[in-house]
């Protein structure tokens, strides 16, 4: 006898049982994290991915800056006649001081150029808009709106007017995305303006204050002193503002001060931050044999995450 | 009732109301503009409170409409939102596949319930979405964050009803809607 053939309708055909798909996905993500934190294997696939994102990306900023572009437009009129009144009234208030910084600079010229010192930031910096934060909260990092396509490299400085907001950490095309100061284990090699004692500048992660550590308990710091760079990484360049001082905590049992910072930078106030490129800070550096350079890549990339 | 259809109209679809088929395209939109919002750039305090609504979105699929979005949806999904976010490839990956597979296994409950006491178990689910996120992050050796952590996904809970009536909205006929 011949059996019916019985076809079982369409939608009994449902593939692979949720169960086995999740275990499969399950183990691809898991490869997938492996690979990308040990490897950095998918840096291509992220820049596909950070390509198609893109225009997203800019087009959720439109509604909010056609909105502030009418507000302008509507609110300047009375703004600016406000504001020229203000800034003719400064303009007065500053002049001494400001014929006071010209005679300044020319003596700190000179002064440079007894040290023999070149100058600090030979190229010019590229300014850059935030185009967003991330949404981790793990992580401390905005996006920024130019990429390879401006010269933005990776390992770029990045300040704001206030003082240095970080570094840039991955490049894409059109964008790049910049890790605060304040990110965990960020490293800035600082000094402490006042004393000159040199530091590096930890970040803790989200909402907890920046760190000076490996600091002698016996080491010339007070509350309120000014940290700028250091500029011996090569990567900052150096005297630009970094923290600020808010805590000291000398336990002599211990073997390093605890050191609490505030850093300086407007990270959730400033759109427009400055990427400075790695010349900059280069500037200042001294040649190093070729072997010493090799041996300290190692221990520098480490350091850089 | 007869009163207010506009209001009338914004209640979910009763159990014996049968609903057109979704399009798919639809789903594809409203997960789109799930990614939006979570990309979107807000001011820090928003910031704390802005649930994960393309998880919130998928969650509402994965209940609603089990042969459209699954667990591979969920995945994918999970990847681009990881390149959005710069964040560990594959790490929300995980927690959107994990999320997929706890909607798909409790979806006969959830929709026994009316909407508020369905917020209550979407906070759950979201809450595990949230937990493996933080796992994956202080496995990978990420202090753990502070207790506003525990905020957005009671958020994304509360949020669970409008956006149910909302995503529904399209799929109900036209009578029941309110504007006969």
């Amino acid at each position: 006898m011949r059996h019916i053939p019985v076809e079982p309708p369409d939608f009994f055909h449902r593939g692979l049982k949720p169960v086995s798909r999740l275990a499969f996905l399950g183990l691809v993500s898991l490869a997938l994290m492996f690979a990308d934190t040990r490897f950095r294997y998918l840096e291509g696939v992220r820049q596909v991915v950070g390509v198609v994102l893109y225009p997203l990306q800019r087009g959720v900023e439109l509604p909010g800056e056609a909105f502030g572009f009418v507000a302008d437009y509507f609110g300047s009129k009375r703004g600016l006649a406000d504001d020229n009144a203000r800034l003719k009234q400064e303009l007065v208030a500053q002049a001494p001081a400001v014929q006071g910084y010209a005679t300044l600079g020319d003596e700190n010229q000179r002064l440079k150029a007894l040290l023999d010192m070149r100058q600090r930031f030979p190229g010019a910096g590229i300014a850059v808009e935030v185009l967003y934060t991330g949404r981790d909260p793990f992580s401390q990092k905005v996006f920024v709106g130019k990429g390879t396509d401006a010269g933005v490299k990776a390992g770029d400085a990045v300040v704001d007017d206030l003082g240095v907001v970080g570094q840039v950490t991955r490049v894409f095309p059109a964008m790049a995305e910049v890790t605060l100061v304040t990110d965990r284990d960020h490293a800035v090699p600082v000094k402490v303006e006042r004393s000159g004692v040199r530091s590096v500048l930890f970040g803790s992660g989200t909402g907890r204050a920046p760190e000076l550590r490996f600091t002698a308990p016996t080491a010339d710091v007070r509350i309120g002193d000014r940290l700028v760079t250091s500029g011996i990484d090569g990567t900052y360049p150096a005297g630009l503002a970094v923290a600020e001082i808010v805590n000291v905590d000398r336990d002599t049992g211990q073997m390093f001060a605890r050191i609490a910072c505030r850093p300086l930078a407007g990270f959730d106030r400033s759109r427009y931050l400055l990427v400075l490129g790695r010349e900059a800070a280069a500037a200042t550096r001294p040649e190093e044999p070729a072997e010493v350079e090799a041996a300290k890549k190692g221990g520098r990339n480490k350091g850089r995450r | 009732m007869r009163m207010l259809p506009s209001v009338s109209g914004l209640t979910p679809a009763s159990a014996d109301e049968i609903l057109r088929p979704v399009n798919p395209w639809f789903i594809m939109l409203t997960l789109f503009f799930g990614l939006l919002a979570n990309i979107v750039p807000t001011a820090p305090a928003a910031a704390l409170l802005r649930p994960d609504f393309l998880a919130l979105v998928l969650l509402y699929w994965c209940i609603q409409e089990p042969r459209y979005v699954g667990v591979g949806t969920a995945w994918f999904v999970g990847l681009v939102m990881d390149v959005a976010d710069a964040t560990v490839f594959g790490q929300h990956a995980l927690a959107y596949a994990v999320l997929a597979y706890a909607a798909d296994y409790f979806r006969r409950r959830v929709l026994r319930f009316p909407l508020w006491q369905q917020a209550v178990q979407v906070a759950a689910l979201l809450a595990l979405c949230a937990a493996l996120v933080l796992l994956v992050r202080v496995v990978g050796g990420a202090p753990l964050p502070r207790w506003t952590y525990a905020v957005p996904p009671v958020v994304g809970a509360l949020l669970w009803p409008p956006l149910s009536v909302l995503l529904q909205w399209p799929q109900r006929p036209a009578r029941s809607r309110g504007d006969r």
